[in-house]
């Protein structure tokens, strides 16, 4: 059930029954049993799950910015129609990933209010601009794709309100990364100009498409437990390979070329892309990337200039339920 | 200044007449018309449903998952509410 209204806060009991808890905990994690939320965790599986859900959700939601940004300026009505209901659905899944979130105890509004104050992250990727319409279409095709990558594990994640999000979102994700694909065929099929302008978007997507899948397992800090609890069934490294090998055959079919004069493809098939500028990655993550300011304060302001309209809701179901009230007492 | 919470509603789907309402997930809203029109908007966006149902997540009880050896123990032992249990000579047919 997806209701924090059933988690009481339950004082989690310490010492030796807790050691206790943990194993029998692990054993069902072991046993590929799912964690429902008024069962018992650990309270670190509940901190790594809120944090990873609500950066998840935070990530769906600034990722609506650099598309919202090409709504108006879509070339066709067909193109329009399109990103309008990919930024929709964008928003859908952020809202999915709150709730599942909210299973664990921390209810939307303390999340959504880190993400405001800046004390919790959301992907990094989302903070470099959309400079042309070809942005449009490389977002679809590799930063949808990534994140289909990043997530079709974890429709099989060990905390069920989380892998139930996934489920949808993974249905809903599949159509992001095709109208994407199909942007891109259909400027490298155009003007001189317009495959121009697909390949320049590439060069400055590329690189911060791979970030996305996190920083370098030897580095990664979070990755042990997570593997241990079944959150995570696949490395950074493996899952980034996975999606270098598919993205390249693709690339070469649209003709245009991977900024990374370094690829070579081994014995096995694999594609072996060069070092990843992992500073750059430090900075974006830091608040000093191309668009950090910009894309909190759209966020804040879209939260100010809402605020009107969840009180005048809120007093209005308050009125109602006097009103209710007051006939049920005549 | 914290951002005061807004209720939480369980939403449930019928996907095709016939089948039963199912639970699809939660949203919030502050009264039944915003939460029936949000859920349209959050979980019926490519015809999943042709009615929905908006439930306050107060309203309902469950039961506990600490207890559910005990709770569910008197069917385990029943098998014979299982039509396999009997046995009905191959010259019978199906039955």
């Amino acid at each position: 059930m997806y209701t924090q209204a059933l988690n009481t806060a339950e004082t989690e009991d310490r010492g030796l029954e807790d050691a206790a808890r943990a194993a029998q905990f692990q054993a069902r994690i072991d046993a590929e049993e799912r964690i429902e939320p008024n069962d018992w965790m650990p309270a670190a599986y509940r901190k790594t799950l809120t944090r990873q859900i609500s950066q998840h959700a935070h990530s769906e939601i600034v990722g609506m910015l650099p598309e919202g940004n090409w709504i108006t300026r879509a070339p066709t009505l067909r193109r329009k129609a399109a990103l309008l209901a990919k930024v929709q659905d964008e928003c859908g899944h952020g809202l999915y990933l709150y709730a599942a979130a909210e299973t664990l105890g921390t209810s939307r509004e303390e999340l959504v209010d880190a993400m405001l104050a800046g004390k919790a992250k959301y992907s990094s990727i989302f903070n470099y601009p959309t400079l042309t319409w070809a942005d449009i279409g490389t977002i679809g095709w590799l930063v949808d794709g990534a994140a289909i990558m990043n997530q079709i594990p974890l429709c099989r994640c060990s905390y069920g309100p989380y892998a139930r999000a996934m489920i949808r979102v993974c249905k809903e994700e599949s159509f992001h990364q095709r109208q994407g694909y199909e942007i891109m065929l259909t400027l490298c099929r155009g003007s001189d100009e317009q495959k121009a302008m697909a390949q320049d978007a590439l060069n400055r997507w590329w690189w911060p498409v791979l970030m996305m899948f996190g920083p370098p397992d030897a580095t990664s800090q979070h990755s042990d437990t997570s593997t241990k609890w079944k959150i995570k069934r696949f490395s950074n490294d493996e899952l980034r390979q996975k999606f270098v090998d598919a993205t390249v055959p693709q690339a070469q079919y649209l003709g245009l070329t991977i900024p990374d004069p370094g690829m070579t493809q081994d014995a096995d098939g694999h594609w072996r892309y060069s070092e990843i500028d992992w500073t750059e990655f430090k900075q974006v993550l830091a608040g000093n990337g191309p668009c950090n300011r910009d894309r909190l304060a759209a966020r804040r302001r879209a939260h100010d200039e809402g605020a009107w309209v969840r009180e005048a809701a809120a007093s209005y179901a308050a009125k109602r339920a006097r009103r209710q009230t007051a006939q049920a007492a005549e | 200044m914290a951002t005061p919470n807004t209720p939480l509603w369980e939403v449930f789907i019928r996907s095709r007449n016939g089948l039963a309402h199912k639970h699809v997930g939660s949203l919030h809203a502050s009264d039944a018309t915003m939460a029936l029109q949000a859920a349209r908007d959050i979980y019926t966006r490519r015809g999943e449903g042709l009615s929905i149902w908006v439930v306050p997540s107060t309203a309902i009880t469950a039961s506990d998952p600490a207890e559910k050896g005990m709770m569910f123990e008197p069917a385990e032992s029943k098998i014979y509410r299982h039509p396999t249990f009997y046995e009905v000579p191959e010259e019978v047919g199906h039955m």
